[in-house]
């Protein structure tokens, strides 16, 4: 009880210097009636150009960007194509072949066992797991950024934990700007007359990096060494 | 190099100086971070517009705080949050303590956060015997050299590699790494590898945040490394150390801000992992913690709106305005005595702390305006650094002396008939004085500039006699021409 009247003691502490500061009382009903508008209006500010086109378009600017921020990229003629595109990385880069894939339906409906050469299993990363495959909720052209929602079906520590992260990305799933990203995800995330969020979304662009020894730039901090994304030509650039 | 005293920025000054590591670690400042920001920049036409959305999106929200706090607030709490408004450096320090104990920590780890540093968390939760574990790279470092921060981004850009490697093989000797690595990306994998289990074994987790979001009650990390994310998600509970000003109201008003604050800081068009965290796992999940804390620190903050200092609210810790400061470059943040440096941090620091210990920050700044220019939400730093000074002189901060100066400067300047004349003999004077070399190496109540270099001699005329001597040659040429 008394650290509840505390905490509430702070907030009020808080709120009123603010106020006193401002020089003005709590606000009207009408100013916050517009606030609020703002809030649930959620209107875009300015959107680059670069994050504007047409979808062909975007999704080429995405592979460009997602290079030039240090990723592989890989473009395959459909969905069953994933399993062997994963194994060919690997393969070509000399890496382990012991796989966690994301628990997702999608994902995991796939043709794993058809790749004799992967061992793989499905969950959360654990701290030997050295290779995971997830999917994506969106991937973002102006900057080659890739959006992932946590979930039972995508355990956040699969995007840091593992030395090495392949993402199955569908190019219908590419869009020009972070802003149709929030759009898509109020409309998958809806409730009632708002939306949930996720525990996390993260926005991932490259592995992971440092310029903290003297400024010299270093993959595989703390993260992935490295990020691999295998790009699905689904041929659904409408929306 | 020797640790720095608080309020003594021109002795520290002088210690820094002569430090031939912090030279060559600051010179490659001009190399890297100042090219890069341009070139992020230039990349991106709309930039400028961007800023300017910035900057208003920041004053709607100062102007609007109150409200957009009570909406964070209720927002973080319905998806299973807890706020804790803090006013002072000690509430949060409680507040922390209190949620670490809930769990009976052991240790925690955290990512890099300047309210962390600003509330000297690690030396407190050390006392209460709970062992603060630093995973950003650069807070490591500093971590095991037992410094503070000295670059608001780059906490260790102070240290050479060499003194990495030394720092390192120092500290990793009794954890049986005894071969002294001189590649830094043997020696980020060497720290990557230490710190790995770290972060499973802790019971809590600290981060920062860029932003919070009013509209979900989400609070932001920008990073680069990764160790953000795994502090957030592997222990059991998520503490975020934040201050008040970082609330923005929608996701489309954070992205604004993104857009500008990795250009600005590494010259990077994003940086690796921008992460949005909305309150404890959820059901089903089969990772992230069981808890969601947000400490929100005042700290003198409420104090600073509807002022003039106001404008520095604005502030999103991009660390422009010191990689550019000519004076940040020669001397680094170490000297400034306090946790943020730089330009922002000589006119935060005085809010934050007062002004009688700070006042030589205000001064440490030639006022030649670079840190404005590049500020991407255009914080006049150079009139609020002007505006400090006028502040402690008028509090009797400053020394005899100096005020005697300015009394008798101020005397004469307030007289131009008697100024003129004066400072045409005095510049004859000085002239005649320096006429063999055109420089003096002593001038009487000089010593402060002839102790390090000469002053160069004047040619004889002040700037008025030469602006009227060109006035009248141009007046003439309009007659005659």
């Amino acid at each position: 009880m008394s650290a509840h009247a505390k905490t509430a003691s702070g907030r009020e502490n808080i709120l009123g210097a603010i106020r006193r500061s401002l020089g003005r009382p709590a606000l009207s009903t009408d100013a916050k009636r517009d606030l609020n508008e703002h809030i649930t209006k959620h209107r875009a500010n300015l959107v680059p150009a670069r994050g504007k086109g047409e979808h062909g378009e975007l999704v080429e600017r995405f592979k460009e960007m997602a290079e030039a921020a240090a990723c592989t990229v890989a473009v395959v003629d459909g969905e069953t194509a994933v399993p062997g595109a994963v194994a060919d990385y690997l393969r070509a880069n000399n890496l382990p072949t012991q796989v966690t894939l994301a628990p997702d339906e999608w994902l995991s409906g796939l043709d794993w066992d058809g790749q004799s050469l992967l061992d793989t299993k499905s969950g959360a990363a654990g701290i030997d797991d050295l290779v995971s495959v997830t999917p994506a909720f969106a991937g973002v052209a102006e900057t080659g950024t890739l959006v992932a929602l946590s979930g039972a079906a995508h355990p956040t520590t699969l995007n840091f934990v593992p030395d090495y992260h392949v993402v199955a990305l569908r190019a219908s799933q590419v869009v020009g700007a972070y802003e149709e990203v929030w759009a898509r995800l109020r409309k998958a995330n809806k409730q009632g007359r708002g939306f949930t969020m996720p525990r996390n979304v993260n926005m991932i662009t490259g592995p992971s990096r440092t310029a903290d020894i003297a400024l010299t730039i270093e993959l595989g901090a703390h993260g992935p060494r490295s990020l691999h994304i295998v790009l699905i030509d689904d041929q659904a650039g409408e929306d | 190099m020797e640790f720095m005293k608080p309020g003594a920025f021109k002795e520290n000054a002088n210690v820094a100086m002569a430090d031939e590591n912090l030279r060559s670690a600051m010179t490659m400042l001009n190399g890297g971070m100042i090219p890069n920001r341009q070139g992020a920049v230039d990349r991106l036409p709309e930039f400028e517009k961007l800023s300017q959305r910035g900057r208003e999106l920041k004053d709607h929200v100062l102007a609007h705080l109150d409200f957009y706090l009570e909406k964070f607030e209720r927002h973080c709490k319905a998806s299973g949050g807890h706020v804790h408004w803090c006013s002072t450096p000690e509430d949060a320090r409680q507040a922390v303590l209190k949620i670490c104990r809930s769990v009976n920590a052991k240790s925690v780890t955290k990512g890099k956060s300047m309210i962390a540093e600003e509330i000297h968390l690690n030396a407190f939760l050390e006392q209460h015997d709970i062992k603060p574990v630093e995973t950003d790279l650069g807070e490591y470092i500093i971590q095991l050299a037992e410094e503070p921060p000295s670059h608001i981004i780059g906490p260790a850009i102070h240290k050479t590699k060499d003194q990495v490697s030394d720092l390192f093989l120092k500290h990793h000797a009794k954890l049986g790494r005894t071969e002294r690595q001189t590649e830094p990306q043997k020696m980020v994998n060497e720290a990557r590898e230490i710190l790995r289990r770290k972060y499973f074994e802790a019971e809590v987790g600290i981060t920062g945040a860029n932003y919070l979001i009013a509209e979900t009650g989400s609070s932001i990390i920008v990073t680069n490394e990764g160790n953000g994310d795994l502090t957030q998600t592997l222990p059991k509970i998520h503490i975020v150390v934040t201050s008040l000003e970082k609330v923005v109201p929608t996701l489309e008003d954070a992205t604004t801000f993104l857009r500008i604050l990795a250009r600005s800081a590494t010259g990077q068009e994003f940086s690796a992992y921008t992460t949005i965290s909305t309150g404890a796992r959820r059901e089903g999940d089969a990772d992230g913690p069981e808890e969601y804390h947000v400490i929100l620190l005042d700290n003198g903050r409420s104090a600073m709106l509807g002022g003039e200092l106001q404008d520095m609210l604005r502030c999103i810790r991009c660390g422009a305005c010191m990689n550019h400061c000519p004076v940040y470059q020669s001397v680094g943040g170490h000297t400034y005595g306090t946790v943020y440096v730089g330009p922002m941090g000589a006119v935060l620091s005085p809010a934050l702390l007062g002004v009688s210990g700070t006042r030589h920050l205000p001064c440490a700044s030639t006022l030649c305006g670079r840190c404005e220019q590049v500020c991407p939400v255009s914080i006049p730093l150079p009139r609020l650094l002007r505006q400090w000074r006028e502040r402690s002189f008028e509090a009797g901060d400053v020394p005899v002396a100096e005020r005697w100066g300015l009394s008798i400067w101020a005397f004469f300047a307030k007289r131009p008939w008697l100024y003129g004349p004066c400072a045409r003999l005095a510049m004859r004077g000085l002239a005649y004085l320096g006429r063999k070399q055109g420089r003096m190496r002593k001038l009487w109540f000089a010593g402060g500039w002839t102790r390090g270099r000469d002053l160069p001699a004047p040619e004889g005329q002040t700037f008025q006699e030469r602006w009227a001597r060109e006035k009248r040659k141009e007046q003439r040429k309009k007659v005659s021409g």
